[in-house]
């Protein structure tokens, strides 16, 4: 039987859905079969960041309302064999699946699957609801930003209102130089604030751009320190006790020469 | 002029971090004390359960809510007295 995680976050643009995309790809690379579902109904975008955007035929809405079975709106990885992705609807809205629908599709999902990681929409209504609904574990991905910190305090309360006990926290983009400057907030001073257990910090990262552009996650680029970050998290999600990267910034001349060698 | 030398010396009182951090918690004093109305209609009752114990209150004129004011939250009830009692209910069943 697998295990369901939520990834969410109250605030948009904090990382949901790149997050979603690492961790699954870098569980799937240790060998496990994951399925990342995307519940953003209206607003699809897990497919183009995972580079399935062609392969679409069926998605989650079809399954709930019986109009396919589950195996044919599941899409196959290219890369790795355990990866599948269940695709959002792009043409309906959120209410078009209910969170008893979702609790089903959870159920059913994680017979077959090791890990089935939801990708959640951002906001605190019925996308979130549904989201929720049959997920076991929650992630709470934010910025060291007032803004998205204050919105994963919110979503914390809601997700233990929800009885989604102990949810583990993503600190996304921080940029230690800054943080060493005083003008970006720690991530002491984040969990001091939000008061729950870190799974992971990741570093501020061009190259997140760069493999968002290509369709290909960042935990497959062995350069990138975000897919490092991710690397580790997911090994810390199937129980591996593995220590926070070292956040130093590659700015350095050897690194910078690293880098040069490395690729390019 | 202090500040600025502060700063050009790296040791600055005020950092922008530290003025996100109070910023924030005092967000969030006021996000989380966002009661929702039933568990302020259960302390309600409590309330009205331990003060009538020692004086008659207008039950229907009892108010109670949420203050926030600019970096604080407090709980301001407003509950009309009829009479006192000479001796608290308690008293009377200890006695």
């Amino acid at each position: 039987m697998g295990e369901v995680i939520v990834i969410t976050s109250g605030k948009g643009g904090v990382g949901k859905t790149t997050t979603t995309a690492n961790i699954g790809t870098a569980l799937a690379a240790l060998g496990y079969k994951v399925v990342l579902v995307d519940t953003d109904i209206g607003l699809r975008n897990l497919d183009v960041v995972l580079g399935l955007e062609n392969r679409i035929v069926y998605d989650i809405v079809d399954v709930t309302h019986g109009h396919c079975r589950m195996k044919q709106a599941l899409i196959k990885d290219k890369r790795f064999e355990g990866l599948h992705l269940l695709p959002a609807a792009q043409t309906k809205d959120k209410t078009a699946v209910t969170p008893d629908q979702m609790k089903e599709l959870c159920r059913d999902l994680k017979k077959e699957f090791d890990y089935v990681i939801i990708d959640c929409p951002a906001g605190i209504e019925q996308g979130f609801k549904n989201a929720i609904a049959g997920a076991e574990k929650a992630v709470v991905v934010t910025t060291p930003e007032v803004s998205a910190v204050r919105d994963a305090d919110r979503i914390i309360g809601l997700l233990e209102a929800a009885e989604l006990h102990d949810p583990k926290l993503i600190v996304n983009r921080i940029r230690p130089l800054m943080v060493k400057k005083g003008d970006m907030m720690s991530i002491e001073d984040i969990i001091d604030i939000l008061a729950i257990d870190l799974l992971g910090v990741v570093p501020e990262d061009e190259m997140i751009v760069v493999t968002t552009n290509k369709g290909e996650p960042a935990v497959l680029d062995n350069n990138s320190r975000a897919g490092q970050a991710y690397r580790n998290m997911a090994r810390r999600i199937t129980g591996e006790d593995v220590p926070l990267m070292d956040l130093q910034d590659d700015t350095g001349f050897i690194n910078r020469l690293k880098k040069l060698i490395g690729f390019k | 002029m202090l500040d600025f030398l502060l700063r050009v010396f790296g040791r600055e009182t005020s950092s922008s971090k530290n003025v996100a951090k109070e910023r924030l918690r005092l967000v969030l004093v006021h996000d989380r004390a966002d009661m929702s109305p039933q568990l302020l209609q259960e302390l309600k009752e409590d309330l009205i359960k331990v003060i009538s114990n020692y004086m008659e209150i207008d039950e229907n004129a009892l108010e109670v809510n949420l203050d926030t004011s600019d970096n604080s939250v407090a709980l301001v009830a407003n509950i009309p007295i009829i009479r006192m009692k000479r001796s608290s209910n308690r008293a009377e069943k200890i006695g």
